[in-house]
């Protein structure tokens, strides 16, 4: 009966058992994305988790964003991110993401990506391993289950009202 | 009456892996037209390297693109060592051969994986990577990384080659030799596959000479382009290479998705013999001409001009042009050519004729690799775009390297290319 009672004081009741996760290539120069690759293959093989990559991002509750952002996939991005139902969690995949590393002093940059959307877990690395990626992701879940023991579901909805929503001429493009 | 939809696809797209946007024009499920626009993920790496020295800018070319991330170390080094005239010992030579050649192996397998995946075939995208995950491992024996590998110096390369790593690359070349074969079995003689593949973005021999194709999308339209064998370098020299064209194993080129599928899947074995052979053909001797980086920054600070490096990636030619100035520490001009950027103009052509479901298998077909292509535009902010015309543009080339005066050299590695292969 106690483990009943866990959902309905968290949102654990709306997280699905299984996570699905979408990626965005905000500008990584795939190093980053073939690793997902490589985790999504038989050797790391993460749908031993219940994960899998899904096309859209209506499906997913996961976004691993690699790359730092560039100022063209800046709108692209955050329509992404809006279009991720809630409660949604977001992993930065490689250093460029988490901090602009070696492309620091870029004048097509906007990133890195925590100046654009929240972000919960960084997973650093140029490019990380497959197993710092699992572990990544799994750590988004655990913050996660956290945050809805404290907070509730209100937790994950403040954080929504801090991302603005695209204006209509940077989507057009 | 027919009517025309456009449809983009893109920038951020289930089947593409990179952002790139395409505008199809369709009659149904047709495609007669198509306008492709790059430029989404475009960082500014040339620019980034007039604020740091030649060493730093090694560790900025891998991040260029992880997957052919050695090919532009290599080819950038060559253009250094290019202008200042340094020597490689002939140990390095072979290293850089053997790392190449494995990144080869590893960017084909996970393309084939790709492709099995945008047609649907997911069991033979899990294969493929299962069996990506054995030249991984010798990869990170050797270098340490899975993907920006960090080996390569000016003068030689940083790590050697010790007995183990050689058993263990033998170990790993008996493995492909015996189980890739199943894999290229399972896929090229699916019906399914065949279908999928066959006569989907055809890019005739004549389009591919006027379109200026490289690499696999040059040799699947049966053209027999290859740097290795046109303009050797490192120890392609001594080790020779035969360029991989559908003709000599299937009669004929169809120039198709399913030709470039084969001629990828036949340059993994073709990898495995240039391996082999450079194992045993490895020369005993240094690694390295000069261990102290400071030593070669110093001597680089003195160096003056400009240097070519031009290689065969696994996606074609990459061609890197630096130019350094006596007395400044950073490096002064440098332009990346990618293979994709050359590759990419087929695209429209490819599509034609096309059903719109084909349209991410062909775009993935050529392996694009955005990252290398992207180009910033810089407009005034106004007016009409400006067209011109092939003959304008090669007006335009001229005279600027007129102007350039005698800072570029006219004879070198990179004049071999197309032509010397193509009269074959």
């Amino acid at each position: 009966m106690k483990f009943f009672e866990m959902f309905d004081t968290n949102i654990l009741k709306v997280l699905p058992k299984s996570l699905w996760v979408t990626t965005c290539n905000s500008g990584s120069c795939n190093g980053c994305d073939i690793e997902v690759v490589a985790t999504l293959g038989p050797r790391y093989d993460i749908e031993r988790f219940g994960m899998k990559l899904v096309g859209t991002p209506r499906h997913a509750d996961v976004l691993i964003v690699t790359g730092p952002v560039t100022k063209f996939m800046r709108a692209k991005l955050l329509r992404v991110y809006n279009q991720i139902p809630d409660p949604k969690l977001v992993v930065v995949v490689g250093n460029c993401g988490c901090s602009g590393d070696v492309f620091y002093k870029s004048y097509n940059l906007d990133g890195p990506v925590d100046n654009i959307i929240p972000v919960d877990v960084y997973v650093h690395g140029c490019p990380p391993r497959p197993e710092a990626v699992i572990e990544g992701v799994a750590k988004a879940v655990l913050k996660l289950e956290a945050l809805g023991k404290t907070a509730g579901k209100s937790a994950v909805h403040a954080r929504r009202t801090e991302t603005r929503e695209p204006a209509a001429e940077e989507v057009a493009q | 009456m027919s009517t025309t939809y456009t449809v983009p696809i893109g920038p951020v797209h289930v089947g593409l892996k990179e952002p790139v946007t395409a505008w199809l024009d369709l009659e149904g499920e047709r495609i007669v037209g198509a306008k492709i626009r790059p430029g989404a993920i475009h960082r500014g790496i040339e620019f980034m390297a007039r604020e740091r020295n030649p060493i730093q800018v090694i560790y900025l070319s891998e991040r260029i693109c992880g997957i052919c991330s050695f090919s532009h170390v290599i080819a950038f080094i060559r253009a250094i060592e290019d202008l200042a005239g340094l020597k490689v010992p002939p140990r390095a030579q072979y290293i850089r051969t053997l790392v190449l050649e494995l990144e080869r192996v590893h960017s084909h397998l996970l393309w084939a994986g790709v492709a099995c995946y945008t047609i649907g075939f997911d069991s033979a995208f899990h294969l493929g990577m299962q069996m990506r995950e054995r030249v991984m491992d010798v990869l990170e024996l050797l270098t340490g990384n899975r993907v920006n590998y960090g080996v390569a110096t000016f003068g030689g390369v940083r790590w050697d080659v010790t007995p183990e790593l050689a058993k263990a690359m033998r170990e790993m070349i008996r493995y492909y030799r015996r189980e890739f074969t199943p894999f290229r079995e399972i896929v090229m003689a699916d019906p399914v596959a065949q279908a999928r593949m066959r006569n989907v973005g055809v890019l005739t021999r004549d389009e591919a000479v006027r379109y200026s194709a490289v690499g696999p999308t040059a040799r699947a339209s049966g053209l027999r382009v290859d740097l290795r064998k046109s303009s050797p370098y490192e120890a392609y020299a001594d080790i020779p290479v035969e360029p991989v064209v559908p003709q000599d194993y299937f009669g004929a080129a169809h120039g198709d998705v399913l030709d470039r599928f084969a001629v990828r899947v036949l340059e993994v074995y073709q990898s495995l013999d240039i391996m082999d052979a450079a194992l045993d053909g490895l020369p005993e001797g240094p690694y390295v001409a000069e261990p102290n980086v400071n030593k070669v920054l110093a001597s680089l600070k003195k160096a003056e001009g400009t240097g070519w490096g031009i290689i065969e990636a696994p996606r074609g030619d990459d061609t890197h042009i630096v130019s350094l100035k006596g007395g400044d520490d950073n490096v002064f001009w440098w332009k990346v050519r990618a293979p994709t950027y050359a590759n990419a103009v087929s695209w429209p052509l490819m599509f034609r004729g096309n059903e719109l479901a084909d349209a991410p298998l062909i775009i993935n077909s050529i392996d694009p690799c955005i990252s290398c292509m992207e180009r910033m535009m810089v407009t005034d902010g106004g007016g009409d775009p400006l067209i011109v015309t092939k003959t304008e543009l090669l007006e335009r080339c001229r005279r600027k390297t007129f102007d350039l005066g005698s800072g570029i050299r006219t004879k070198g590695a990179g004049t071999g290319g197309l032509e010397g292969g193509t009269t074959k």
